[in-house]
């Protein structure tokens, strides 16, 4: 195992009671960035530390706070994405179940060296229960004298909130999440003006992941130096990676980034291998909007080196022969899935999430849905194939917000890897029915318990 | 996405929907975590509140009575509850079940998980038993992906789900047992 910095103590009992949090180290880095630094320093720090969103984009947080608009008299806010909705992602949730006070002593470090007094926690709705455990934790960090007015004599001033969303992928998008957190329809709203400039209604906003914002408690009490120090080249510190599908341990997972895609797959600490004891045939590492790579992908790059867990290693070799980190949603697929019915799937979970405000987005979702479901069930030809590839062009780069392109990147991919399985299901319109039926007759219940 | 609100008449609310004293407590404790001017913001809590209180579904009065409530258009509640595809704004039965279909839970075998509801509860997807305590659906990935294949219902969720897990949760829903923990 490596080195746990965000969940050194998620299996100690009652961790998520502010006492215990407490006795384990925890607000540390509130008192320490309060009481020693100032708002600047704490800014130099994450940006030191070379920290890297950890929704999915990727993007360097301190870079992301320094471009926070400041203009005299206008309040600034500090959102959390906690709309978690990306298939194979479920690493958020855990945190906040387990250490809810992680992400409440993150986030007022972050508000402090951002300058907001009143920030919010924005859930997605099905994580109902978590919104209460979040506003059970915070209740207690506001009896502890850790939010509210002068916080630990310091002068400074945080009211944090939670708010629910209704069950809507897109709002994970931030201008989406905003537009949500207004009270309105998620259409993602067009950039520039970025968010940074104007955001939750009209003022410089900062929204950054769950993990982003645990991430700073570990870089303001260390140093960002420190934490900069692990991880590979760009690739700094520990990521949380949630392992499903076909694996024999599924499971949430913080690595040191750098360890081996082999290592992470079949190691005994672990997801352990494939379920069941079968092969593996493919994965998506990044959530379901990156490319799918076939088997012999998945541990080595194309150039014959051993695939590495990062930023960097997991997209090395491009679109072509790569993928990405993503969201760290590590979905395995073993030997009996079908790619066509995965890809389907995926495409289904897109047009139904669509918010219907681009054209290329709404029409071309749908469409895709249509005729992969056509091939999945032997009912489509082989024009099919690149009829796919032709919508894809006409959806990505011609949106507002990157849904489109995450609708288009995974079919893209599985078509450049898989063709073959695609062909097949043309030529073989009767045994692709068949094969696919009893495909799923024959999964049971619940392999990878 | 839920696309109308076309409800037919018979199936409104016959009378106006109101919190009760101590949810409207919460109602207002909601509305007051928002900087002055900005209460539109609490709509969607409120309509989870109202949901939970009035049968589980979104009536037109219901949706009225929230944009009463936040001083709002209501065009500006309909348009959020037509958005959101957690809420219902059809009548619906006691307990919804929502089974993920979406790809990490369908490796794990989610679409038995479907059918074997199904036959179970004698409906089928989109469908509410005839004595209105089950409806059954399907919902884009949940966030359970490593859990699967596995349904929530309310604010629970029910993971690792087997063909004996699914017998013993319907038997303790439509005993009043919502407290299982499976």
């Amino acid at each position: 195992m490596g080195r746990r910095l965000l969940l050194e103590h998620d299996a100690v009992p009652g961790i998520e009671t502010f006492d215990v949090y407490r006795k384990h180290g925890g607000y540390r880095s509130v008192e320490k960035a309060l009481k020693t630094m100032s708002p600047q320093e704490v800014v130099e720090q994450v940006q030191l530390a070379g920290l890297r969103g950890r929704g999915g984009a990727g993007f360097p947080t301190g870079m992301k706070w320094s471009f926070l608009a400041k203009p005299e008299g206008v309040p600034r806010y500090l959102l959390c994405n906690a709309d978690e909705s990306e298939p194979g992602t479920f690493k958020d949730r855990y945190l906040m179940e387990k250490i809810p006070h992680l992400l409440i002593e993150g986030m007022i470090t972050s508000s402090y060296a951002l300058g907001c007094n009143l920030s919010f926690i924005y859930i997605r709705g099905e994580y109902m229960w978590i919104l209460e455990i979040l506003e059970k934790a915070i209740a207690e960090a506001y009896a502890k004298g850790f939010l509210g007015k002068n916080i630990l004599g310091s002068g400074f001033d945080l009211d944090l909130r939670v708010a629910p969303g209704g069950g809507a992928y897109i709002c994970g998008e931030e201008t989406a999440l905003i537009e949500s957190l207004e009270g309105k329809r998620g259409n993602p709203r067009i950039k520039p003006p970025f968010p940074a400039v104007k955001g939750l209604w009209g003022c410089p906003t900062v929204v950054n992941n769950v993990e982003s914002l645990a991430a700073v408690v570990p870089i303001v009490n260390d140093g960002g130096e420190e934490y900069a120090k692990i991880g590979v080249g760009k690739s700094t510190g520990t990521k949380l990676i949630s392992a499903c599908g076909n694996l024999a341990r599924p499971g949430v997972y913080e690595i040191e980034m750098g360890m081996t895609v082999e290592e992470f797959i079949y190691g005994d600490d672990w997801c352990r291998g494939i379920a069941n004891g079968k092969k593996l045939k493919a994965f998506v590492p990044g959530g379901s909007s990156v490319p799918i790579l076939p088997h012999y992908l998945v541990t080595k790059t194309a150039a014959g080196d051993d695939r590495i867990m990062s930023y960097e290693g997991l997209s090395e070799g491009g679109f072509a022969t790569g993928s990405m980190l993503g969201s760290g949603g590590f979905i395995v697929f073993d030997e009996d899935q079908c790619i066509v019915r995965n890809t389907w799937n995926f495409a289904r979970f897109y047009a139904h999430e669509s918010c219907g405000q681009c054209s290329p987005c709404r029409e071309g979702t749908a469409w895709m849905e249509k005729v992969l479901h056509r091939l999945e069930n032997g009912q489509g030809n082989m024009r099919d194939i690149d009829l796919l590839a032709e919508i894809n062009k006409k959806i990505e780069g011609n949106t507002i917000c990157p849904l489109g392109d995450a609708a288009a990147w995974p079919v893209a991919a599985a078509i450049r890897h898989f063709r073959d399985e695609f062909e097949w299901h043309v030529n073989q319109p009767i045994e692709s029915q068949k094969r696919n039926y009893g495909l799923s007759k024959e999964i049971s219940f619940a392999t990878n318990i | 996405m839920s696309s109308h609100v076309h409800i037919p008449i018979s199936e409104r609310h016959s009378e106006k929907p109101v919190f009760s004293p101590e949810k409207m407590a919460e109602v207002q404790r909601v509305i007051n975590e928002y900087p002055e001017g900005k209460s539109k913001s609490a709509v969607i809590r409120i309509l989870h509140f109202a949901e939970d209180e009035f049968g589980g579904w979104l009536s037109i009065e219901t949706m009225d009575y929230v944009a009463e409530i936040l001083n709002i258009e209501p065009i500006e509640v309909y348009e959020v509850a037509t958005f959101y595809t957690m809420f219902n704004v059809e009548p619906i039965g006691k307990y919804v079940f929502e089974v993920c279909r979406t790809g990490p839970c369908m490796l794990v075998g989610s679409d038995n998980t479907i059918e074997y509801i199904e036959n179970k509860l004698d409906i089928k997807v989109g469908e509410t038993t005839k004595d209105k305590m089950f409806t059954l659906k399907t919902a884009e990935c949940l966030g359970a992906c490593g859990y699967g294949p596995m349904l929530q219902c309310g604010k629970k969720y029910h993971e690792h789900l087997t063909k004996e897990k699914v017998d013993t949760l319907i038997d303790a829903y439509r005993a009043g047992n919502t407290n299982i923990e499976i």
